[in-house]
Order: C-alpha cells, then sequence, then structure tokens
C-alpha cells in the first residue's frame, strides 16, 4: 500500500483521539538494491571547458582566456579529452572505472536558451515545453511496484520539478527540523483537517523527522530555544552542500534508492575562470562525499549530474560563455563501466556549429539517464521511451554500466 | 464576492493588525497608495546613490592595497585592507538593517498595498549583486529605482530598470559591446551579451509566451548596447560602446544611422511597455500573485484591458483588480510566501516598534533572515532572474512548513513581552475570517507560546 495514500484514508474522520500524523506503519524495503543520485547544474555548465576537447583542432581557437593548456592544470583522460583542473580531485575515480563522461549531448530543448525553460525542460523529461507539471524521476518511481515515501529523496531547501508528480517521495532539507507536543500535533490535525497541502505537507515533516535517525538529528522532545538556534546556525552556514551529500548517502544506506539535489552557480556569462571555481569545488565535493558515505553500497550507485544546456562554442567578449546548446553530463559511481567519454563528437569547425555558436547535440541526454535507469532497474524499453520520456529514442545501448 | 476591510488587509496588504485600521473601502486602498509614502520616509533604506560612494572607497582602498603591496609597505597594506573590510562589513549590516527596515514597515503600516507591490515589482525585476558590497545592496536598488515607481506608469519603472547599475551588472549588460562600435574595433575580444535583453522580452515585458524570436533578442540586445556603469561615473549611457545603426525590434526599426542615443532604446522601452503581450503578461502575474494561482481568465482580461486603455498606468492596473469580483472570493486562496507570512505575525502579534531598531545584525539574522532561509526564501537571493515562485505547493512543502512552524513556536516568545492570550490573538490575527477549527486550537493549546504558534501555523493565517 502507498503510504501517501494511507495517510490520507487514515486522515478521513479524524478525531481528536486519533493520530493520523505519527501513525506509525513499517514497510517493505526498498524494491530494489541499486540507487541512483541525480544532480542538477543550474546555469548552464560549459561542457566545453569541463571535459575539453583539446583533441579537436578548432578547439583552442573558438577559446581565449579558456583555451586548452598544459600548465591549466586540465587533466588529459584519453588524449582527446581533458578534464577541467577544478574535478582533478576526481581523477582517481577517472582511474578506478568509476566516473565517466557524455558529451555533445542536450536536452531537446533549441533556439530560446532561457535558464527557465531550459531547466523545465531537463526535469520534467518532455520533448516539448508545458509537456506537463511532473519529473522524469518521479514517473519513474511510479512505473515500479513497492515504491513507498521514502524511496525516492528530493533533498535541499530547492523545489525539485524532477521529483514532482504522482509517486510519493520525500522531502527534506538537511538544516530543519520539526518537533512538537503530542498535543500541539493534535490540534494541529484538527485545523489541517480540510487543508491536504498543509495537511500531507505536515504529515511527511514529521514522517521524515521521525525516520531520522540520531546521528541526523541529535534534539528530540519539546523546541528549547537552542534547537532553534542550531537549525538557524546551520541554514545560515549556507546551502552546504558537503551536508546535503552526506544526508543524501545516509539515506541511500537506508530505504532510499533515488535521491536528487541541485548545485547551483554555473552561468558563466563573464570572468568564467573564477565563476566555476566554487561550483567544480561543490560538484567534486559531492561526488566524493556520497563515495565515502555510501561505504559499500556505492558499488551499485550511479551519480549523473546533468545541466538544461551547454554554453557557446565560442568564448564571448568578457572571458565567459553565452548560454548555448551541446553539453556534458558527468557520472560516477561504482556501477559505471568507467573510464570513459561517451558520445559521437560533432566537431567544432566553422561548419559543424549548431547556429553558429554552439556545440552541436549529437544524443538526448534523456536517453543516458534511460539506459541507466533501464540499467540500474531493469525498466523496459518500451516503458522508458513512452510514460517516462515521451517521444524519446533511446537509440543504441551507449554501455555506460558495468 | 465583495471588500470587506479584513478580506483587503489580509489579501491585498500585510495582515491585520490589533491596533492599525484597516482601509475601509476599495477607494481607501487606492486613495492611500497615491498619497505619500510615509513608511519610507519614516523608516529610510537609502537609494543605490549611497552605496556608490562606498564602492568608491573600496575602489580607493583597493588601490592603495596594490600600491602598498607593490612598494611592500606591509603597514600601509593592512591599513587598506581594513579599510575594504570595514566597508563590506558596514554593507552587511546594512542589510540587515535594510531587512528589519522593511519589516517594521509592513508590520506598522497603514497602506500594506504599497509594501506588496514594492515586493511584487523588486521580483518582477529581480537583481541582485554578486561580490563584495554590491552583494548586500539590493535594498538600495529597490528603494531607487523600484519603490518610487510602484504607483506610476509602467515605463517609467522599466526605464529605471533599464538604467539602474544593479541590473545592468546582475545581467551582464555592461559586459556586453556593440559590434561595429568605436570600443569594440578596437578590442577584437569584447563582444555582444544577450542576458539582459532576453530577460526583457521573457520576464520582464512580453512573457516567455510572447510574440519574439532569437532575431529580435539578438537585436533588442544591439539596441542596449551603450548602455553602461562604473562607481565612478554612475549610470552613462557609452556612445562608444553602442553599435551604429538601427534595430529591429518585434517588427519596428529603431535608430538611425546616426549616433546612437538613450532615446532611441527609451523608444523600445515605451512600446514594449504597452504591448498587448506586456499587458497580458503583467495582469496575469499580478493577478495570480494577488488573488489565487489560478485567476479568473475574466479578471486578468479585465486588468490587461484597463491597463492598455490607460496607456500603461500601474494604478490603472490595480484599480481593475480591486475593482474586479473575482479578486473578493471568501475563500482565502494563496499560501504567503514566507517574507509576508513573517511580516503578518509579527503584525498582529504588534511588536512595539523600539524593539525592532533595537536589534543588531545578530538578532535580525536570527529572528527573520536564518529563519526566512529554512523557510524557502533567503532574503533577496532569489535562485534566478525569475524571482521567488508563485504556486502555494512551492512554499509548503515539508521543510517548508516545518520552518514556518519552528519559528512561530520560538520566535515570537522571545520578542514578543507581554505574551498575548492565545484567544484573544485569534481575533487579532485573523479577526472574523478565524476558521473554528482554529478559535478551538487557540483555546486548547497547553501553553500560551504553542496557542500563538498554533495561530499562525493555520491554514487561514497562511492563506489570503
Amino acid at each position: 500500500m502507498d503510504r501517501r495514500r494511507f495517510l490520507k484514508t487514515g486522515l478521513i474522520g479524524c478525531s481528536l483521539a486519533a493520530s493520523p500524523f505519527v501513525t506509525p506503519v513499517s514497510f517493505a524495503s526498498a524494491p530494489w538494491d541499486t540507487r541512483l543520485v541525480v544532480i542538477l547544474l543550474r546555469g548552464g555548465m560549459d561542457g566545453l571547458d569541463v571535459v575539453q576537447p583539446y583533441g579537436d583542432p578548432a578547439f583552442n581557437g573558438l577559446r581565449k582566456s579558456l583555451k586548452f593548456s598544459r600548465d591549466s592544470g586540465a587533466q588529459d583522460l584519453d588524449g582527446f579529452y581533458a578534464l577541467h583542473q577544478g574535478l582533478s580531485g576526481l581523477m582517481p575515480l577517472w582511474q578506478a572505472g568509476e566516473l565517466s563522461f557524455a558529451h555533445a549531448a542536450s536536452t531537446p530543448y533549441r533556439n530560446k536558451r532561457s535558464h527557465f525553460d531550459g531547466q523545465d525542460l531537463l526535469e520534467a523529461g518532455t520533448a516539448v515545453l508545458g509537456g506537463g507539471k511532473s519529473g522524469w524521476l518521479n514517473r519513474m518511481l511510479a512505473q515500479v511496484p513497492g515504491v513507498t515515501a521514502q524511496t525516492g529523496y528530493a533533498i535541499g531547501r530547492d523545489e525539485l520539478l524532477l521529483m514532482k508528480g504522482k509517486a510519493p517521495v520525500a522531502d527534506w532539507s538537511p538544516d530543519a527540523s520539526l518537533t512538537l507536543s503530542s498535543q500541539a500535533k493534535r490540534l494541529l490535525e484538527v485545523m489541517y483537517h480540510d487543508d491536504p497541502l498543509f495537511r500531507e505537507a505536515t504529515a511527511e515533516a514529521l514522517e521524515i523527522v521521525d525516520s531520522l535517525s540520531p546521528e541526523d538529528l541529535e534534539n528530540t522532545g519539546v523546541p528549547e530555544q537552542s534547537e532553534m538556534d542550531m537549525m538557524m546556525q546551520s541554514a545560515k552556514n549556507g546551502g552546504n552542500h558537503l551536508k546535503i551529500a552526506e544526508f543524501a548517502a545516509n539515506r541511500l544506506r537506508a530505504d532510499t534508492r533515488v535521491a536528487a539535489f541541485s548545485i547551483g552557480g554555473w552561468d558563466s556569462h563573464s570572468r568564467q575562470e573564477v565563476v566555476l571555481e566554487r561550483p567544480l569545488t561543490q560538484l567534486q565535493g559531492t561526488i566524493l562525499t556520497l563515495k565515502a558515505g555510501l561505504g559499500p553500497e556505492w558499488g551499485k550507485t550511479v551519480v549523473m549530474a546533468m545541466t538544461e544546456f551547454g554554453r557557446t562554442a565560442r568564448e564571448n567578449g568578457s572571458r565567459g560563455t553565452d548560454h548555448g546548446t551541446g553539453g556534458a553530463v558527468v557520472m560516477a559511481g561504482g556501477a559505471l563501466r568507467g573510464g570513459q567519454v561517451v558520445g559521437d563528437w560533432p566537431g567544432l569547425g566553422t561548419g559543424d556549429l549548431l547556429d553558429g555558436r554552439d556545440l552541436r547535440p549529437t544524443a538526448d541526454v534523456r536517453a543516458y539517464a534511460a539506459h541507466v535507469m533501464r540499467g540500474l532497474f531493469g525498466l523496459d524499453r518500451a516503458v522508458l521511451e513512452g510514460a517516462i520520456f515521451p517521444q524519446l529514442d533511446m537509440g543504441v545501448d551507449p554501455r555506460i554500466l558495468a | 464576492m465583495a471588500f470587506s476591510p479584513q478580506l483587503g488587509a489580509v489579501r491585498f496588504g500585510t495582515g491585520l493588525s490589533p491596533r492599525i485600521k484597516p482601509a475601509q473601502s476599495v477607494a481607501d486602498i487606492l486613495a492611500r497608495l497615491q498619497g505619500p509614502d510615509f513608511m519610507a520616509a519614516t523608516y529610510e533604506i537609502p537609494p543605490f546613490e549611497t552605496v556608490r560612494q562606498d564602492l568608491i572607497e573600496v575602489r580607493k582602498f583597493v588601490g592603495l592595497r596594490k600600491e602598498a603591496r607593490k612598494t611592500k609597505d606591509k603597514e600601509a597594506e593592512k591599513m587598506a585592507q581594513r579599510g575594504v573590510r570595514r566597508l563590506r562589513r558596514r554593507a552587511r549590516n546594512n542589510r540587515a538593517l535594510w531587512l528589519r527596515q522593511a519589516v517594521v514597515r509592513a508590520a506598522m503600516t497603514e497602506d500594506g498595498m504599497r509594501e506588496r507591490l514594492t515586493h511584487f515589482w523588486a521580483d518582477h525585476f529581480t537583481a541582485r549583486g554578486k561580490q563584495g558590497v554590491m552583494l548586500h545592496s539590493t535594498g538600495a536598488y529597490v528603494a531607487e529605482t523600484i519603490r518610487p515607481n510602484v504607483t506610476g506608469r509602467f515605463c517609467d519603472m522599466l526605464k529605471a530598470v533599464v538604467v539602474s547599475p544593479m541590473m545592468l551588472l546582475y545581467l551582464d549588460q555592461v559586459q556586453s559591446i556593440g559590434p561595429n562600435s568605436v570600443f569594440g574595433k578596437n578590442r577584437k575580444r569584447r563582444g555582444l551579451n544577450e542576458n539582459f535583453a532576453r530577460e526583457i522580452l521573457e520576464l520582464h515585458t512580453v512573457g516567455v509566451e510572447g510574440p519574439y524570436t532569437q532575431q529580435d533578442v539578438t537585436e533588442l540586445a544591439e539596441l542596449l548596447t551603450g548602455l553602461n556603469y562604473t562607481p565612478l561615473r554612475g549610470f552613462f549611457f557609452d556612445v562608444d560602446r553602442a553599435k551604429p545603426g538601427a534595430e529591429t525590434v518585434l517588427g519596428v526599426a529603431y535608430g538611425s544611422d546616426r549616433t546612437a542615443t538613450l532615446d532611441t532604446i527609451f523608444q523600445a522601452l515605451d512600446d514594449l511597455s504597452v504591448n498587448p503581450a506586456t499587458a497580458q503578461h503583467l495582469a496575469q502575474k499580478l493577478a495570480v500573485h494577488f488573488v489565487s494561482d489560478t485567476p479568473d481568465p475574466d479578471l486578468v482580461t479585465h486588468m490587461a484591458t484597463k491597463f492598455r486603455q490607460s496607456g500603461g498606468e500601474l494604478m490603472a492596473l490595480y484599480a481593475a483588480m480591486l475593482e474586479h469580483p473575482a479578486s473578493w472570493s471568501p475563500e482565502l486562496a494563496n499560501v504567503k510566501p514566507p517574507f509576508d507570512y513573517m511580516v503578518s505575525a509579527l503584525r498582529a502579534l504588534d511588536i512595539p516598534e523600539k524593539r525592532y531598531i533595537n536589534w543588531e545584525w545578530k538578532d535580525a539574522e536570527r529572528n527573520l533572515g536564518a529563519p526566512l532561509q529554512v523557510m524557502g526564501q533567503h532574503w533577496e537571493n532569489p535562485v534566478g532572474p525569475d524571482g521567488w515562485p508563485e504556486a502555494d505547493a512551492e512554499w509548503i512543502t515539508p521543510v517548508g512548513i516545518a520552518g514556518r512552524i519552528q519559528w512561530a513556536m520560538t520566535i515570537p516568545p522571545r520578542i514578543k513581552k507581554p505574551f498575548p492570550d492565545p484567544r484573544d490573538f485569534v481575533g487579532h490575527a485573523l479577526g472574523s475570517l478565524a476558521p473554528a477549527s482554529v478559535t478551538f486550537a487557540a483555546g486548547a493549546a497547553e501553553t500560551p507560546t504553542e496557542g500563538v504558534a498554533l495561530v499562525l501555523a493555520s491554514p487561514a493565517f497562511q492563506r489570503r
């Protein structure tokens, strides 16, 4: 039985005596043993800078301050591509076959190059904009039996369309807490009885707090002033990507199998060299924290980091790049057949660029996600190309997984 | 579906107060809006111009520091470094002070719709600093560029935004160099930046559904070249960076072969500001913000029509919204965003003015800034130029509701003395809008703290 539905049913006829917010129900563990983490890189990551196609004769000519050189600290991957120095801490994963990239990939989004539309399409997973209000990761969860509210987790203060939809998913930020006396809890139920939005969000919040192990939530009981201060303190210290990664790893070691969150700051219109330092550090730290936190489960895990679009092939007038089309996908995890950059390379010569300005996409990012989910969760191609990613042609298997 | 003073204060203002009488009619709301801005005069937030003076000073210290490093004068370097730090700290303190001023204004005002409109338009024209002193100076941008224009013509606000340093920096306009401009010819490496032009069309005027193409974005970007800013000069039109010649935006050619001017840009903005798609976009957005996530289409059409008939007067847009019966549906619909939630709570609690005034940076951060972030609204820091979300479900998530309830449980008892009886507080906060379940909960709570928190946690208080 679906827990959300249970809570809904449970609330009908709610009275002061019954307390459906806290009904203890135990569930079977997750339907599979493999794990998927999706990281949304908001702002448009410059794939050409992160995974530099230095073997393409046109590359250095397009980029002035952002060109490849042996002194830039970029790490050679395979004689054609080099990894941005900001991710050089991931080289041991590359060598261990736990890191891969897909290049020249994009969503089906073309022409208008807006962050918001681009992100909406990336998260909706549809072929065209306005295709619906649900995200592809949620629709995936809706396809498999045995999914509980803990199977999928949206983490952080950022709202994720990617995880919205019919399937129940948990939603939490590691710096929140909610502790109520039992009387306050009962009275909240009375007030929220006729308002499903408040009722369900609160039920879910209480459920998450209940499910947190003591290491996640050090204080329990009646809220003390100090607890609010702690919560606020941790909020003040920022969106704290490492805490999110730790929380994700923690959940994924328990009943969670799919986690999603975002890392922003990729919109590098000017001084890209400086702008990308922070998000690259965060992405690298996130991946390393997930690996450390997942321990033995890392071997069954794939992390996919994807962005709404790549950036212009040519560096702009302010040592940055503008919104483009084709870009890169970053993948990590022990379940990968790592150490490869997949994707047909379209070239960067004059006639090769899309609209004379962008890296021409040769693959749909959704196809990579589809192949990963097919391998991890055993989903049928027809389901992936229909309910999850409408109108997608997955094409040949890029053999991403081990 | 008719006006009531309480509904007016809740839906179109900053909420009810046990002390401040709400506007008694739609005409009263509009008259207050058209009157003087008492709150801005009483609780001052300085214009961006004062920030610019600080930026000049920062620059001076940075220069001194560079000089000191060259001459290896450790003492001078330390002094200069101290100067930079002092100014950055002042900017940070100002940000907390201005957040506090924004809160006091909303808590004390008799003209609540002006506060709401200020936040609405500041969100519509989202801009923020990216580093240093600018990072903390969004409040000054809003004070100079947005607030004085909320009751005027839309094109005047649009023009003010287009010449505001904060926006020119935020959307990279100062980086954009016109092809074939004097400046561009000499520096082949610098070029056009489309960011601002794209957002003007997509977010600020005709909207993403609007009748524009990539070609319009590029030509508007070319038209906008020349808009420039430096701390020393402030905003200026930089003819040397402007692309010469005419540009065609939405089928109209602007400019000629003569020298590019700021006026040519303003002509394009005049036209964009009254484009039918702009009227529709603004009407829809305002109705969604004030009335419902899914507003009555008739309300939106009425607003768009009145706006166009008036030639782009914002007061006509507001009057059209307030006179339409769909705006007065008695059902409380929209969820207040975290800032509005918090200020309406403080207004209902009737926190004395001197309490806010005494708040240091740390108090403002602990009581207001940090909790807002947990609730999902990092003050003046939305993720992108499209600002904060409107949909109720974006705010009432598990973590969002946890942040609100926890704030209601912990902060009011710290700052409200003597603490109200929850049974009275229901009336202060909700008046005749209080549902029976909330009145019951307030009376049945174990402690006054919980009783008041429950009222603030109720859907009736969080919706409007």
